[in-house]
């Protein structure tokens, strides 16, 4: 009890010497800390960036929806026995009708509706502009439960649209704003590959798939138009969607047996299609992801280490300066400990003021970014300080420790005596 | 050697054939060379020599900043001879009260806070710890000056408040080395006059110097030459009866 008394007072007090001197030494304390500044600075910064890439990723991964698995001829995940895929038959939309069936009759599915999807890429004109590569999809009025996707304007094709296979589209945002940049796409009618179109719907703004390919640059039409004039791909594929996105194992299984009794598969014969889902993609960016956020942590890592060594200069400097001090503090009665922990504190001090200011500025810095440039992956978070806090207490322990600890270990005799 | 002086209270410091020994490059420098000595409480000692004689050394060594290379030390009973830093640490916070010639003030804390510096390291409470800085300010006069840092003070008033620093933890002994050395004449009086009333207060001084002048205060002379106590008389053997 007592000893933690001793250590309390002796902990305020060090607090107390730590910010005195820093006031004496107010040039030299501001000069140092900007080390830990720019550090804590260009950590957080980073942190911000991998904090927004992660955003970015999430954003992505949703759009592919959490709660809808897709059945292909592909997996989604990378595979070196491509040959292997390759002879797969291909899937075909009408599955999703006979699954509808079997799920209906099944008591207790997992499983609510299956969709088809037919997949192309074709051009989209209307009068002399065109938008090239679009991203065709043929579905049917089912869509809309199986997507994140909201409508900007008009409405989706109905079920009589649909099965009839009439002529009508919905576009993405960037395909109307390319082609309509001055009004309403609604009730215009442009050419898909050709084919003349009545546009119903345009889409709300997506963003990109992880920057790569947008859904505000596709094209759906009804699945029969799609078919009557395209025909079949190797991309076409079935989405269903489930009941309940954690117990999406479960689904997964029941969906196998589904289709292996669409495909009429024997029991020894193995799947012949791919049933995919927003968690394979997870498992083939997590790897990059953390490899990015690892690297960029590294690299700004080494400033704030620079900064470290700052810290532990002065404190060197502020030892030697104040080694009288350290002697007349022994004579009365200080222990090792007591002079570890005053210059640790004030080694952690000058951390933890540089580190607020980092913090701060890189708090503003990011807010400015986001303001500037809403695109870049800037996310400032909570989570954030307490991280950049941590590192600069840790910066100053290890910076502060071997200063501090040849202190403690000084002859208080010869302290006494420096000059 | 004969010990002069009649012992009046209890044994505070008992050294028995002391030796210290530093190491200087290759050679080896014996500081003390067998010294054995007894100080009893309310004792008022001088401790002198010319410089080289070892005084230093001993003062260190009594102050528990150092040990012995070989020999025996007791303090109140314990045996400071062996002991690690930090329980020599508790020993000179607790019971010994150290003056210095360059008073070694914190030169950014004011008097209260310098005086109140001992309790801190003692882990006595923040109230407590004012009052006792607070009283022993007091006690040597300087009641008036707790907020002054020592830049505002006189060289005599940063002296009294190293001695109440010294005073605060009520240690065994005050240990003063050369107290006056950074003082004038006037002041020095002065300074010795607060040691005086200290012992006639009943606590036990020992004061290193190597002015006559301010040994003659003492009431007890311990001198000190190559590194052997050369004599230990009381104030009158040592001074009255020269004249």
């Amino acid at each position: 009890m007592k000893e933690i008394k001793i250590l309390f007072y002796e902990f305020n007090e060090s607090v107390k010497i730590a910010f005195d001197q820093i006031r004496a030494n107010k040039m030299r304390s501001i000069l140092t800390a900007l080390g830990v500044i720019i550090g804590i600075l260009a950590v957080t910064l980073m942190g911000t960036a991998i904090n927004g890439i992660d955003k970015g990723f999430d954003n992505s991964l949703s759009m592919i929806g959490y709660d809808v698995l897709y059945v292909q001829k592909w997996p989604w995940a990378n595979v070196d026995d491509w040959w292997n895929y390759r002879n797969r038959r291909r899937i075909k939309t009408d599955y999703a009708e006979q699954l509808n069936k079997m799920i209906e009759a099944a008591p207790n599915t997992e499983l609510i509706t299956a969709v088809p999807q037919g997949v192309n890429i074709k051009s989209v004109k209307y009068e002399d502009n065109q938008v090239k590569g679009v991203f065709l999809l043929g579905t049917t009025d089912e869509y809309p439960i199986i997507s994140t996707v909201d409508l900007k304007e008009g409405r989706f094709f109905s079920t009589i649209e649909s099965r009839t296979g009439r002529p009508v589209c919905v576009i993405g945002y960037d395909i109307a704003d390319a082609l309509f940049p001055n009004g309403s796409a609604v009730d215009k009618v442009v050419q898909i590959g050709g084919v003349q179109c009545r546009v119903i719907g345009v889409l709300a703004k997506q963003g990109k798939f992880l920057g790569l390919f947008s859904f505000d640059s596709q094209a759906i039409i009804p699945l029969e138009l799609l078919q009557k004039h395209f025909g079949e791909t190797n991309n076409d594929r079935v989405v269903v969607k489930i009941k309940d996105k954690t117990r999406t194992l479960e689904a997964k299984d029941e969906l196998t047996g589904l289709m292996r009794r669409v495909r009429g598969l024997l029991p020894d014969q193995k799947d012949d299609f791919s049933i995919n889902e927003q968690q394979a993609f997870k498992s083939t960016l997590d790897p990059i992801k953390s490899g990015i956020a690892l690297a960029g942590l590294f690299i700004t890592g080494l400033s704030l280490f620079v900064g470290a060594i700052g810290i532990m200069n002065i404190t060197f400097v502020s030892v030697k300066e104040r080694t009288k001090e350290i002697g007349t503090r022994k004579a009365l009665g200080a222990r090792r400990r007591t002079i570890l922990m005053q210059f640790l504190i004030e080694a952690v001090s000058i951390c933890l003021v540089g580190g607020i200011v980092g913090l701060l500025l890189a708090w503003g810095m990011s807010m400015a970014i986001g303001a500037a440039a809403s695109s870049f992956p800037v996310s400032f978070s909570f989570d954030l300080v307490i991280v950049g806090m941590a590192a600069s207490i840790l910066t100053g322990i290890f910076s502060g420790f071997a200063p501090a600890f040849s202190a403690s270990k000084l002859d208080p005799v010869v302290a006494l005596r420096y000059e | 050697m004969e010990r002069a002086i009649r012992p009046k209270g209890k044994l505070v410091i008992q050294i028995e054939g002391v030796t210290k020994e530093y190491k200087m490059g290759d050679e080896i420098v014996k500081a003390l060379r067998g010294v054995s000595l007894s100080i009893y409480r309310n004792e008022y000692v001088a401790i002198m020599g010319p410089s080289g004689s070892g005084k230093s050394t001993m003062m260190n060594l009594l102050g528990c900043l150092d040990t012995p290379t070989a020999g025996k030390y007791e303090f109140n009973g314990k045996n400071v001879a062996a002991m690690e830093d930090d329980e020599l640490a508790a020993i000179r916070n607790k019971e010994i009260g150290f003056v210095f010639q360059t008073f070694n003030l914190l030169p950014r804390s004011d008097a209260l806070a310098n005086v109140e510096l001992p309790l801190v390291y003692a882990g006595v409470s923040g109230e407590e710890r004012r009052n006792r800085a607070l009283a022993a300010l007091e006690s040597v006069g300087l009641g008036s000056r707790v907020h002054h840092k020592p830049n505002e003070l006189s060289g005599g008033q940063r002296q009294r408040v190293a001695i109440a620093r010294a005073l605060v933890n009520n240690p065994s002994i005050i240990l003063a080395d050369e107290p006056t050395g950074n003082l004038d004449t006037k002041t020095s009086i002065d300074i010795m006059n607060v040691f005086e009333d200290l012992y006639n207060k009943g606590n036990t001084i020992i004061v290193v110097t190597h002015e006559e002048d301010i040994a003659r205060h003492a009431r007890r002379v311990v001198r000190l030459r190559d590194g052997l106590i050369e004599s230990d008389k009381t104030i009158s053997e040592e001074y009255l009866m020269q004249a």
